[in-house]
């Protein structure tokens, strides 16, 4: 399943490598999109391309938000299989929704722009994950195995916590519950999708000065301190662009479990480098080629109503358990 | 100069570094040597910026480690610990690369390129240049790290046990080439040693720890010697003198019966 490395890689050809990998997915990318956007469109076409516009976007958008968050997840953890989602992070952001709800209701919950709402639930979000981050990696000496298991625990209690307030709340209340945190790809929220488009991009350029920086603290913490990394302030603002992301596509597709590990663990695949000009893009494309190109397959060829997520979650759940395996036989 | 003044490290109720001061002057090799669980790597690892002392200060060329910029100490002042795993996939060379980090951010220039490969050639890493660290033995991967540190061309370098994992020909160059870097570049070394007798024959000073605390400390043949040797290491071993330095015979001590 890993393309087989050959023994001898010169530097110029690992970087042509993944500059060739980058471009295929470009192009895969590019035709995913197109064939989304063109087949078989039907009746008024403005309004066809439109409302297809705004799926494809929602996509995109979702897909490079959870590729970015999962790689600088990496990268800041020093691992290959945790991601935000696996951490419980989208759960957290379920669960600040929900008891918004519960406390608030619906009708006043629901009459703060959805801007503003999803501001305020960012900004909880960053004190949360700095708090989570604090806790479960802040000692020196961290398991993997240890981490993989407390992230799990959390991630199931923040989801449990959910799901006892979505049952004690109001059936009416529950049904706007409903709609706000499971909209799938085809509902996504105009307002919302512009926020999250402007957010996700800063971010990206937030996190872009970091990118050199970035390769360095995949060595370690201790050989980055001693390369003269301000490691700490560098891991803090990857965490503070990791709960904005996590945020912005939360918001607009609810959680998307294993998409993340998926398309990270592709992308270093695919360019067969740890840098992150690479990797970062490549993960997106990878991404935005497995939601649009999937979403694609599901509606056109098999017609069918299984939500996409559904099916990144299977395939990416198995992918979970072999790469576990893999690294447990290390 | 590295000045460390009234160190102490505590982990829970244990002490593990007790109100050390020391002074390093510019120059030559300074062995660290002592048994297990002595401090000796906390110590090390605290003048290097990894961990931070509960109490006490450390300076180096009057800068204190603690707040000054990672990236201005990061070219005086360099360490190499012992656990070197790396979670990526990268080559000798990269790996090497990095070493250049702290004068250039990333972007190499044809100059950096000539150190990188000097580097390279010192610890005799050239057939593995362009191989992933991962395909390599643990003695190689440990001098593909020595090289960086090399690469990153600073006065002070702390080195963690830079001789773990070697073979008999790979550790003696390779304490060969540390000694050189102080003769002839000038750079000033401080290095923990397991091995007593590689700090006998080429260290300009001998530092023994013992639970945390600087036990001895002086030129090799003052340091070494039977007293000092039963009192840190606990091990009543024969000392020969070759080349007139002192040789610890730790390996012909006979078993003894009460």
């Amino acid at each position: 399943m890993i393309a087989a490395i050959p023994r001898r890689i010169p530097t110029f050809a690992i970087r042509r490598r993944a500059e060739l990998a980058l471009l295929v997915l470009v192009v895969m990318a590019a035709f995913a999109v197109a064939l989304f956007m063109t087949y078989d469109l039907k009746g008024s076409l403005s309004f066809a391309l439109e409302l297809r516009a705004r799926k494809v976007a929602g996509m995109v958008i979702v897909g490079v938000a959870i590729a970015y968050s999962s790689v600088l997840f990496h990268t800041t953890t020093h691992n290959r299989i945790l991601t935000p989602s696996l951490m419980g992070f989208d759960s957290l952001y379920v669960l600040i929704q929900t008891v918004a709800v519960f406390f608030l209701g619906s009708a006043t919950f629901l009459s703060v722009d959805p801007r503003i709402r999803f501001g305020l639930e960012t900004l909880l979000m960053l004190g949360m994950a700095s708090l989570l981050y604090r806790l479960l990696f802040g000692r020196e000496n961290r398991d993997l195995f240890m981490l993989v298991l407390a992230g799990i625990i959390i991630g199931t209690i923040f989801a449990s916590a959910t799901s006892l307030l979505t049952r004690l709340i109001d059936p009416n209340e529950f049904m706007t519950l409903q709609d706000l945190l499971f909209a799938n790809f085809s509902t996504v929220n105009r307002d919302l999708l512009l926020v999250a488009a402007v957010v996700t991009l800063a971010t990206m350029i937030y996190t872009s000065s970091l990118l050199n920086r970035l390769d360095v603290i995949a060595l370690g913490r201790e050989h980055s301190v001693s390369l003269g990394i301000n490691y700490h302030s560098v891991v803090r603002r990857c965490l503070i662009a990791i709960a904005i992301l996590v945020s912005a596509s939360t918001a607009l597709v609810g959680p998307v479990a294993f998409l993340g590990l998926l398309v990270s663990n592709l992308a270093y695949q695919f360019t067969g480098t740890f840098r992150h000009r690479y990797t970062l893009l490549a993960a997106g494309l990878v991404a935005i080629i497995a939601l649009v190109g999937g979403q694609f397959i599901l509606q056109e060829v098999f017609s069918s109503q299984t939500r996409l997520s559904v099916i990144v979650s299977f395939v990416g759940g198995i992918y979970f358990i072999l790469l576990i395996l893999r690294e447990g036989r290390r | 100069m590295i000045e460390v003044s009234d160190v102490t490290k505590r982990y829970g109720p244990t002490t593990v570094v007790d109100q050390v001061s020391l002074t390093i002057p510019r120059g030559g090799v300074t062995a660290l040597v002592g048994p297990n669980g002595a401090g000796k790597s906390t110590l090390l690892s605290i003048i290097g910026r990894l961990l931070r002392a509960d109490e006490g200060e450390v300076r180096v060329d009057g800068l204190e480690v603690s707040d000054t910029a990672g990236s201005e100490l990061a070219q005086r002042l360099s360490i190499l610990r012992q656990e070197n795993q790396v979670a990526v996939r990268l080559t000798v060379r990269e790996l090497v690369e990095f070493g250049r980090f702290p004068y250039t951010g990333g972007r190499l220039t044809t100059e950096d390129r000539e150190h990188v490969w000097r580097a390279i050639e010192f610890m005799e890493l050239e057939e593995f240049a362009d191989q992933p660290i991962t395909q390599l033995s643990g003695g190689q991967r440990q001098r593909a790290f020595v090289s960086m540190t090399i690469c990153q061309d600073t006065d002070y370098m702390l080195l963690d046990e830079p001789l773990n994992n070697l073979d008999m020909r790979h550790a003696s160059q390779t304490m060969l080439l540390i000694r050189r870097m102080a003769t002839e570049l000038g750079k000033t070394v401080m290095i923990v040693l397991h091995d007593i007798n590689f700090a006998a024959y080429h260290a300009d000073r001998v530092v023994a720890m013992k639970d945390g605390a600087i036990v001895a400390d002086g030129l090799p043949s003052e340091v070494i010697s039977d007293e000092t040797v039963t009192e840190v290491f606990e091990l009543d071993a024969p000392i020969h003198y070759l080349d007139a330095k002192p040789v610890v015979a730790y390996f012909a001590i006979q078993h003894h019966r009460e």
